[in-house]
């Protein structure tokens, strides 16, 4: 059976492991290879690097520490951030990535999706998707969360399928940094209307919410990262429970 | 121990030549055809899509080379679904080293298949010291069906051939390069393997 995927997320400023509540007061976590290999040894089943830096370095710093970490851990892993051209992904896949994740590049332009897949193949193209509820509707966010735009959640989830997307990342930011339980409702409603994986991220706090992200949410993988790198939920400890309690899981 | 990576183009061969490093063996990325010839073992790998792959294949002449060779061969993913027959992505034909078509997963599931799963009904030596139900590391929208060269069998909707073999030509769909220890091993075992 497969199982549903524990995914560490790693946002990274310069080189180094960061993370906020609501995307402000960052925290440093530490040095990003370490990390990485340490929740590899964990059984984390994926890790995703979210690279936060808006330096002009950016993409060659981004590089050489892809290639560290493909060099350091045995698990597959996502690098996004900024990502807005062919180019940005072939370096990225070259020096070690499995796959990427696309945000406002997808949003601005939408063919990018289409050009990505046909050239690399879907199963490496992670669209993420930023959403929050405005008077009952779910909006598609830009900039972490920052800016909306008038795209509905559930007919871009559709769009990005359709253009040869591998896999959705969504994030409520109605819920990130709360730990107050994933958006399940919503999650439940994109898993409905696409048929690609879908990865509940944004309020996980304890376990319980995975276990309902993965019931309720019909999520096929949950993404945290302050819970994980804080120490505050052990993923080897979060698995254990998630199988007793009959989650498909990989231990 | 001389081991060649075929690099054709097709795909992330850095992570497999990672993983090797990790296990202390040497190997070479080429597509030349000597030193393909000349390898102690072969490692033919593959993401993407499949007709733009056979197309690299067969414009350096390496899809006439792969299915002569003689010493083991490994085919990961895209890699071992070319060994077949023929695949549904982009109605493709491929090496004809297994005799079994590859089709698209159907819409009962989710397509494309990311993540671990099982695999069972292992056939040695490949699977030497890897537990039945063990979990490897899978991405891929299409699969080979059971068959009587099938390796070891993964099941997502269906039961499909998860690894092949035939003669000194082995393929495994998932990635034993991110697929942690017990990748690690798979990967081992056919660098140990005697022919």
């Amino acid at each position: 059976m497969l199982t549903k995927r524990i995914i560490p997320c790693l946002d990274i400023k310069d080189g180094r492991t960061v993370k906020g509540i609501n995307f402000v007061n960052l925290r440093d976590a530490g040095d990003p290879v370490e990390l990485a290999r340490q929740y590899a040894e964990q059984n984390a089943d994926e890790l995703v690097f979210l690279d936060i830096s808006a330096t002009e370095q950016k993409r060659k710093t981004l590089a050489v520490l892809v290639r560290k970490v493909a060099q350091a851990i045995d698990i597959p892993f996502t690098v996004g951030g900024g990502i807005s051209s062919v180019d940005d992904v072939a370096i990225l896949l070259q020096n070690g990535a499995d796959k990427v994740s696309l945000n406002s590049a997808a949003v601005k332009e939408p063919e990018l999706i289409n050009k990505l897949a046909a050239q690399f193949g879907s199963q490496c193209i992670v669209v993420a998707i930023d959403a929050r509820q405005i008077n009952g509707q779910w909006m598609v966010h830009l900039v972490g969360g920052k800016v909306p735009t008038k795209l509905d959640l559930f007919e871009w989830a559709r769009e990005v399928a359709k253009r040869g997307a591998g896999e959705i990342l969504f994030t409520s930011m109605d819920h990130d940094g709360t730990k107050t339980g994933f958006a399940n409702k919503a999650l439940a409603r994109i898993s409905e209307e696409v048929n690609i994986p879908v990865i509940a991220s944004g309020g996980g706090g304890n376990l319980q919410h995975f276990m309902d992200t993965f019931i309720h949410g019909k999520a096929d993988a949950a993404l945290a990262a302050s819970i994980f790198h804080f120490g505050e939920i052990s993923i080897p400890r979060l698995k254990k429970e998630l199988k007793n309690k009959q989650i498909t899981i990989r231990i | 121990m001389n081991i060649v990576l075929v690099d054709y183009g097709a795909g992330n061969i850095q992570s497999l030549k990672f993983a090797l490093d990790r296990l202390n063996v040497d190997a070479v990325l080429s597509s030349n055809k000597n030193e393909i010839l000349a390898a102690d073992k072969v490692i033919f790998p593959g993401v993407g899509e499949a007709s733009s792959a056979m197309q690299k294949l067969e414009s350096s002449g390496l899809d006439l080379l792969i299915p002569e060779l003689t010493q083991p061969v490994l085919g990961i993913c895209l890699g071992m679904q070319l060994m077949c027959s023929h695949t549904e992505e982009g109605d493709t034909l491929g090496l004809g080293i297994f005799d079994v078509a590859v089709k698209r997963f159907k819409s009962d599931v989710k397509v494309p298949q990311i993540g671990w799963n099982t695999i069972t009904n292992m056939k040695y030596p490949l699977f030497h010291n890897i537990k039945n139900n063990e979990y490897m590391y899978s991405v891929n929208s299409y699969y080979a069906a059971l068959c009587k060269e099938t390796a070891a069998q993964t099941q997502y909707g269906l039961n499909y051939s998860c690894a092949l073999q035939k003669n000194n030509f082995y393929g495994v769909q998932f990635h034993p390069e991110k697929s942690s220890k017990a990748g690690s091993q798979l990967l081992l075992n056919f660098i140990n393997l005697n022919l």
